[in-house]
């Protein structure tokens, strides 16, 4: 209870069952005031599920949803201080773009002066930079625009949260980086708390400062975008987060090393802790450093080279581990560019840098 | 090249339309000049059309004045109670219903055209006739209720004969409504009932006024209805027609009521529509 003041949403022990299917389970999860937090995982993991469970379109079967410090349980969508941006916006087709924006001012007891609602519709429309398009009709607005349109909808009522089901979805590569740096800034200025539901991992590494990993109806893990990246807790989360090696290997009791399924045997890494018996290790690309000359513990075969610009990914066959993908920066290999298909390559990385599970 | 293209795709199109055009024609148009003819002729002594230029045809007119009072009153306000009945049908059946027995139940909606309107509506002559619900109430002390021929009667005939054609097009529209537009209008704090105005009730005006303008338009035309559950009392203008072209074969001045029923109707239609479309209209764009 005495989070009460300081988390805007709470999950306590929540499950949402549709007849005999679980959707979510054993759901525990505090954001504190002002959080950018991301429900991240793959489509069916429950995501979606939980986030409308706080707009108030689900109820749970079990436990409490708390925003703001209240139980929410039974409390309809329209009482909740929350707003949504709903996936393809679901705009009113009939109202023009600042009776959309004024819908929710409508909506409040007492009434607010028509004055009044124009000023602050126009306030949210140029808050999202779409001041002097309050007359156009949705069907005249790009995709593009239409996303701010539904930003400034559910802005202009001052939720406590803001709710944003796979908001950047419909819009292309660029659009998407420019609309997530919008939102980052937007969410500072109005210091309210986002949620954003994603199956994209850049997306919610990029913008939120929690990000919360869902996997089959559970969370597999909470944590900053960096110590997901980097400490994932599971194989499940090193591999859905970003990109990543998976290596069959074996830590015997009383030893102090680990050997890969190739026979090649490295130093136990920290994260190893009191794993024993067949595991698997998960290495990311950018961890590995290529070197030419032989001396590497991992030697292999370039297979396919991909030339991303400042970077460049490997294709490698390692001997006897199979493919292993790398990410390197071009500059890499000192003595010329870059590797080519079919070349003899090692693989160098620290083994600290190894992320062990076990099998 | 090109022109002879255009030749073809026009010869085609011609082709495609000339059925229709030839029907309109012969069934439509022919008989309308007609009937516009024989309206400014006179009654040939034994019944018919002789053919004379008159106005005395029009100057009648008011001797009918009860049955274009009765059809431009009763045929909107069925088509209106009609409306009242067949939106919370449509709209149950559209958003309450469950999806699984959807079809069943909008399928009952329909089955009553299976059988003739003839027939339905006299099975409402003996429900509201003296051994009908007037005898039930006169069994539990209340008598001397009149039921049959009388408004009353006309306007329930006609709303359950027309029930159907008036749920259809707003469920339809009703059906494609996007159900994230409501839960959009909910997350924007919008209680039920503002939801219903603010966002289902505009964007299902495209199917209520398909039902509304289909239903009147029919109505103006109604002939059984009145006929059997109006009595001689309550005439519409079918009546009137029947009566002048059947009994007394006074062609001349059945042409009048009709020619003028149309000239009423379209424009009324008009008014009708330039409201409509400046309430709904451009909603439409959005929706069709």
């Amino acid at each position: 209870m005495t989070s009460a003041s300081t988390n805007d949403i709470e999950f306590r022990s929540v499950a949402k069952r549709y007849g005999s299917v679980t959707a979510v389970s054993d759901i525990n999860l505090a954001v504190p005031k002002g959080a950018f937090v991301a429900l991240l995982g793959p489509s069916g993991c429950g995501k979606t599920t939980c986030l409308r469970m706080i707009g108030g379109f689900e109820q749970p079967s079990e436990g409490t949803v708390h925003v703001g410090g209240q139980p929410m349980n039974g409390v309809p969508a329209y009482r909740r201080p929350v707003n949504m941006v709903f996936q393809q916006y679901a705009l009113f087709p009939h109202l023009d773009v600042e009776q959309n924006v004024a819908y929710g001012l409508k909506q409040m007891r007492p009434r607010i002066a028509a004055a009044e609602i124009a000023r602050r519709a126009q306030e949210a429309l140029a808050m999202v930079r779409l001041g002097g398009f309050g007359k156009r009709r949705i069907h005249e607005m790009s995709g593009g625009q239409q996303q701010r349109v539904a930003l400034a909808r559910a802005i202009v009522n001052k939720p406590k949260v803001l709710l944003l089901d796979e908001p950047l979805a419909a819009l292309d590569k660029k659009l998407r980086t420019v609309m997530q740096i919008e939102l980052q800034s937007l969410q500072r200025e109005l210091g309210i708390t986002f949620v954003l539901v994603t199956h994209d991992q850049e997306e919610a590494l990029s913008m939120s400062d929690l990000v919360c990993v869902m996997s089959t109806g559970r969370i597999v893990q909470i944590g900053p975008p960096q110590e997901i990246y980097d400490r994932p807790a599971s194989l499940f989360v090193a591999d859905f987060v970003g990109k990543t090696n998976r290596i069959a290997a074996r830590i015997d009791a009383g030893t102090n090393s680990i050997r890969l399924a190739n026979g090649v045997g490295l130093a136990k890494p920290a994260s190893a802790n009191g794993t024993l018996g067949a595991a698997t290790v998960a290495l990311r690309p950018e961890a590995i450093s290529l070197v030419r000359g032989g001396t590497a513990t991992l030697q292999g075969t370039v297979t396919h080279r991909i030339f991303l610009g400042s970077s460049v990914e490997y294709s490698i066959e390692v001997d006897g581990l199979g493919d292993f993908l790398v990410t390197a920066d071009r500059r890499s290999l000192n003595e010329s560019d870059l590797a080519e298909p079919g070349e003899r390559i090692g693989l160098s990385f620290d083994p600290n840098a190894l992320h062990v599970f076990p099998a | 090249m090109q022109a002879a293209m255009n030749t073809k795709r026009n010869l085609v199109t011609a082709a495609l339309v000339a059925p229709a055009a030839a029907w309109l024609c012969v069934f439509l148009v022919l008989p309308f000049i007609a009937m516009l003819v024989f309206a400014f002729g006179e009654r040939a002594p034994e019944g018919g059309y002789q053919a004379a230029f008159t106005f005395a045809q029009f100057a009648n007119l008011p001797t009918r004045a009860a049955a274009f009072w009765n059809t431009l009153v009763l045929a909107p306000a069925g088509a209106l109670l009609c409306l009242l009945v067949a939106y919370p049908v449509a709209y149950y059946l559209a958003v309450k219903a469950n999806p699984r027995y959807r079809l069943i139940l909008v399928s009952l909606v329909v089955v009553p055209f299976w059988t003739s309107l003839l027939v339905r509506t006299y099975a409402w002559m003996y429900i509201l006739g003296s051994r009908g619900i007037p005898n039930l109430l006169a069994m539990i002390g209340i008598e001397d209720v009149r039921m049959l021929n009388t408004p009353g009667a006309v306007l329930l005939g006609i709303v359950y004969g027309y029930l159907p054609l008036m749920i259809m097009p707003i469920y339809v529209s009703l059906e494609k409504l996007d159900r994230r537009l409501l839960e959009a209008s909910a997350d924007l704090g919008a209680k039920p009932v503002s939801t219903f105005f603010g966002v289902t009730l505009p964007l299902s005006l495209p199917g209520v006024m398909t039902g509304v303008a289909l239903v009147t338009i029919l109505l103006l035309g109604e002939y059984l209805i009145p006929q059997l559950l109006g009595g001689g009392k309550v005439f519409f203008i079918g009546n009137a027609l029947v009566d002048l072209f059947l009994q007394s074969r006074n062609w001349p001045f059945g042409s009048a009521i009709a020619v003028t029923l149309v000239a009423v109707v379209v424009v009324v239609l008009m008014v009708a529509m330039r409201i409509a479309w400046k309430v709904a209209g451009t909603r439409q764009v959005d929706l069709v």
